[in-house]
């Protein structure tokens, strides 16, 4: 394997948690809510999948146990949101911290572990052939289950009713609520997507692309994930273009320390942040706004029945 | 059966003052569940964490060098917060303070320099944490960018900022390859209130950005467009206030505060820069700010209570081996609580049962 090939599929190892969180947090915001807590529900994620992970010694365990972590601290964010109208900027800060702290002390006994790697799926002779081989049919099951999520989030917004109810819910809950639509109910089944789609992020990080636990292992990745939700302008193709490029700039910087180029590792490490802000300065560049951001994003919603 | 949520006519003034303690109280009840639910005894923990440094003066001391800089932030956050912008990114502008007023420090190191060196330390401190405060809001105000996510992404920047120059230009030759500067001079270190104490002059700021800011707000017009801004930004616009200038103005006062508390801590507290010269007190500061109510005087008293869990905390960990995570675990769970107590003073709860309103 050559290092170009290498590197591509680096790229593809470090943006899938990415899509996965950037999708369940761009529906919950299609919703109409804001939930900031992406990098928490991602780090429980990170922990609970790690340790049921190598306490039961199973993957499949482990996937369910960050999926189950992501949606439970999501279901604790709907009941102060929706349940208490409490500002949701704020909650989903809280729920950050919550998950950083709480992820701390449930991977404490695990720092040290080391999970074998997952294999990735074969295909005999397709994942042989040059370059593409690898890349498109050697894989691990959650590179397919990303893409796959990226075009069912994009069938479920735009051609289903159910889709769309949740769509007119995000741009106005006020009118939903006359029309006689399930404000509520459809909150909090998209705040749960959300926060399990976190949850497989967070365990995508530990089993797969670190295969160790260590505190604070995000790094930003939850917020970059919320940044690309903006980038892609609440659409789901867009998120897949984005992760990839942020998880290509992310793999670059690496290689650019890895060679020293006489520039500080630390520069090279605040290239995907600073990308981030520059992303979001382009596209307000371009479009003046936030284009296509929900009418009702970050309100709380209390009917006058 | 479930529950809905009806907006109160009028809010009851106890209720409001009240809210914060009921969230604190209910905070800790779910702490104690969790210590419980590891295998460990909640009384112990609260002897721990609350007793044992209420009744010791040299904790007592440590509280006071605690909440400083949790006062000073809070209450520069409580001026974005009020007129409804979202700087959380206060970490990074304490950083940024910290390590601009630092530069003079280093620079006039070894050499006689007088005392003008500190006052002149603590002004580029405020700079340095203002200007940084402002990029977000620059960009917020001139393209729209949004707030949050910018003023985040910056408090990493800001940390691979100092982390390059402990380790690279500003690392002291004679440190045997440890990542810091070297220690300050007394001409650039903050003095302490009185002999042998370990309380700052920091303190004394952050009573004065009290009392400043109880006046401002309460009393100027100023204080009336940021309240104005925050909970009618339309009749704000009417009135003729400019939003613009109102959005730099309160980023400007909360990275300067935040700068101020950097600057204080590491020529005060830590005397010398290294990689980590905060314990998350920007972050934490939020749940300061909101426990405060926004208020001045209440983020006093906010910042004394949340400056507890930091030093219980360091405590817990030597004594019952409690992780340092479950503190800021707490300050989650506590910041949750003082949310939702705000939002339920201001909502009633209504059971409904399925047919019909009880």
């Amino acid at each position: 394997m050559t290092t170009f090939e290498a590197i591509l599929l680096t790229i593809v190892t470090a943006s899938t948690p990415l899509l996965i969180a950037a999708l369940g947090e761009l529906v919950t915001e299609r919703s109409g809510v804001l939930n900031l807590g992406v990098e928490g529900m991602m780090a429980m994620g990170a922990a609970c999948s790690f340790a049921a992970a190598v306490t039961f010694d199973s993957t499949l365990l482990g996937v369910g146990a960050g999926i189950l972590a992501g949606a439970l601290m999501s279901a604790l964010f709907a009941l102060v949101v929706l349940g208490f109208a409490a500002n949701q900027v704020g909650s989903g800060l809280a729920l950050t911290i919550l998950g950083l702290g709480l992820s701390g002390l449930i991977g404490a006994p695990f720092v040290g572990a080391r999970r074998d790697p997952v294999a990735p799926i074969s295909i005999p002779g397709l994942s042989d052939l040059p370059i593409v081989g690898r890349l498109f049919f050697g894989q691990d099951l959650f590179v397919y289950v990303s893409i796959a999520l990226t075009v069912a989030v994009a069938y479920y917004l735009t051609k289903t009713r159910s889709g769309l109810t949740l769509r007119s819910i995000g741009e106005n809950h006020a009118s939903a609520h006359a029309l006689g639509l399930p404000v509520w109910r459809m909150r909090f089944l998209a705040i749960l997507f959300g926060g399990a789609c976190s949850g497989l992020a967070g365990a995508y990080l530990s089993l797969v692309y670190t295969r160790f636990w260590s505190p604070n292992m995000t790094a930003g990745r939850g917020w970059i994930a919320l940044a690309l939700v903006v980038f892609a302008a609440w659409r789901p193709g867009w998120a897949l273009i984005g992760a990839y490029i942020f998880g290509a700039a992310t793999v670059l910087q690496l290689h650019a320390q890895a060679a020293q180029f006489g520039v500080p590792s630390q520069l090279l490490s605040a290239v995907p942040y600073l990308a981030t802000i520059l992303a979001l300065l382009l596209l307000s560049l371009r479009h003046g706004r936030a284009v296509g951001a929900p009418g009702s994003l970050g309100a709380p919603f209390v009917p006058d029945r | 059966m479930r529950f809905e949520l009806t907006p109160r006519p009028t809010i009851s003034p106890v209720m409001r003052t009240l809210a914060p303690v009921a969230a604190f109280v209910t905070a800790f009840l779910i702490a104690g569940l969790v210590i419980w639910l590891m295998g460990r005894s909640p009384i112990a923990a609260f002897q721990v964490y609350v007793s044992q440094p209420l009744s010791d003066p040299w904790a007592l001391q440590e509280l006071l060098v605690k909440a400083t800089p949790l006062a000073l932030i809070a209450i520069g956050l409580s001026y974005c917060f009020r007129a409804n912008f979202w700087n959380i990114g206060a970490e990074g502008q304490y950083v940024m303070g910290a390590i601009l007023g630092s530069w003079l420090a280093l620079k006039t190191h070894g050499t006689d320099a007088g005392f003008w060196v500190m006052p002149a330390m603590l002004v580029l401190g405020i700079m340095g944490g203002a200007l940084y405060g402002l990029i977000p809001a620059f960009l917020k105000t001139r393209f729209g960018v949004n707030e949050i996510l910018t003023s985040l992404m910056l408090v990493y920047v800001a940390q691979l900022v100092l982390d390059y120059l402990v380790r690279g230009p500003w690392r002291d030759p004679k440190g045997f390859n440890f990542p810091q500067s070297v220690t300050f001079d007394p001409a650039a270190t903050l003095p302490l209130l009185g002999e042998g104490s370990r309380v700052h002059y920091g303190t004394i700021f952050a009573l004065v950005a009290v009392l400043v800011t109880a006046i401002v707000l309460g009393r100027t017009l100023f204080g009336y467009r940021l309240k104005l801004t925050g909970d009618a930004p339309r009749a704000a616009r009417f009135a003729g206030f400019n939003a613009k200038r109102t959005t730099m103005a309160v980023f400007a006062i909360s990275g300067g505060l935040a700068g101020l508390a950097g600057i204080s801590e590491v020529s005060g507290q830590i005397g010398q820069l290294q990689p980590s010269i905060s314990p998350g007190y920007g972050f934490t500061a939020i749940t300061v700010a909101f426990l405060g109510r926004l208020n001045p005087i209440g983020i006093l008293v906010a910042s004394l209570v949340v400056a507890l869990t930091f030093i219980g905390g360091e405590s817990a960990q030597i004594l019952l081996k409690l992780p340092l995570d479950l503190t800021q675990a707490f300050q989650g769970i506590l910041l949750l609580c003082v949310l939702s107590a705000d939002a339920l003073v201001s909502h009633r709860i209504r059971f409904v049962t399925r047919g019909g309103r009880k």
